[in-house]
């Protein structure tokens, strides 16, 4: 066992049992905060996929962004001071089955597909910021405007439904 | 014991992607219910990178994982100004009370 192995099971131990506790756990703030480790899990899963660059956007997006945003609605629509912090939960029993049928599936068709896949290149010394903006630069440009676009207008609908 | 490859990757995200759906489905509080949502977008964001590492697209996963974080953003800003105003109005963000698109 080698230590990337090591390391790759501790980071999807804590992204799997953080995500755990962010769906079962009654109170909305633990499970805001078990989603920052869940993030961060997410991202030590990239570091390991050699997605460098990706790692620290998720990072910063998600739990710098995200999560604040997320934080945010929690306090906004719950009365901390008057009521408990808590959510009910629904139909949990015909959700555990067709949840674990559904993951059922997913695993023994992922698993048992016959991926063509390549050895996989030894992790290059240097980042891998230079390829991704070369691409997203040449032949993604369009679509890197048109996100462009969409943030900016999804921003400002935001903020005009928010303070109607 | 084996070597971690592609297949490590998919179970890890096929197992991220319940756990989001189990969260999506049974949660009340609109915002447990994106919560749920963001742990979906991460796990297809797991499956790109891992197919962008093991596939011969080069880069290219990566961007698209990109894309997913930039549009999972400007769903949450989305999402959140929407549950203000279910809560300006109905003064609740249970989702199983929410039954009307006006007041």
């Amino acid at each position: 066992m080698t230590l990337y192995d090591i390391i790759f099971y501790l980071f999807a131990a804590v992204t799997l049992i953080s995500a755990f506790f962010v769906v079962t756990t009654r109170n909305v703030i633990h499970a805001a905060f078990c989603l920052l480790l869940t993030f961060f899990g997410v991202a030590g899963v990239y570091v390991l996929l050699g997605a460098d660059f990706l790692a620290i956007v998720q990072i910063i997006v998600y739990v710098g962004g995200i999560l604040i945003l997320i934080l945010f609605g929690v306090m906004l629509t719950n009365r901390i001071t008057s009521v408990q912090i808590k959510t009910g939960t629904l139909q949990i029993f015909p959700a555990i089955i067709g949840v674990g049928a559904l993951a059922g599936v997913l695993v023994s068709l992922l698993t048992h597909n016959e991926w063509k896949t390549i050895q996989p290149s030894a992790p290059a010394a240097t980042s891998t910021i230079f390829n991704l903006g070369s691409v997203l630069m040449n032949e993604y440009i369009l679509i890197f405007e048109l996100l462009g676009i969409l943030l900016l207008l999804a921003l400002i609908g935001a903020a005009s439904i928010a303070r109607k | 014991m084996m070597h971690i490859g592609l297949n490590h990757f998919l179970v890890l995200s096929a197992a991220l992607f319940s756990l989001g759906v189990f969260g999506i489905v049974t949660r009340k509080n609109a915002v447990m219910v994106l919560m749920g949502l963001e742990l979906v977008l991460n796990s297809a964001n797991i499956n790109f990178v891992a197919f962008a590492k093991y596939g011969n697209l080069g880069n290219q996963g990566q961007l698209i994982a990109l894309f997913v974080v930039v549009l999972a953003a400007a769903e949450a800003a989305i999402a959140l100004a929407i549950v203000l105003n279910i809560y300006k109005t109905f003064n609740s963000i249970n989702v199983d009370e929410v039954d009307s698109l006006k007041e």
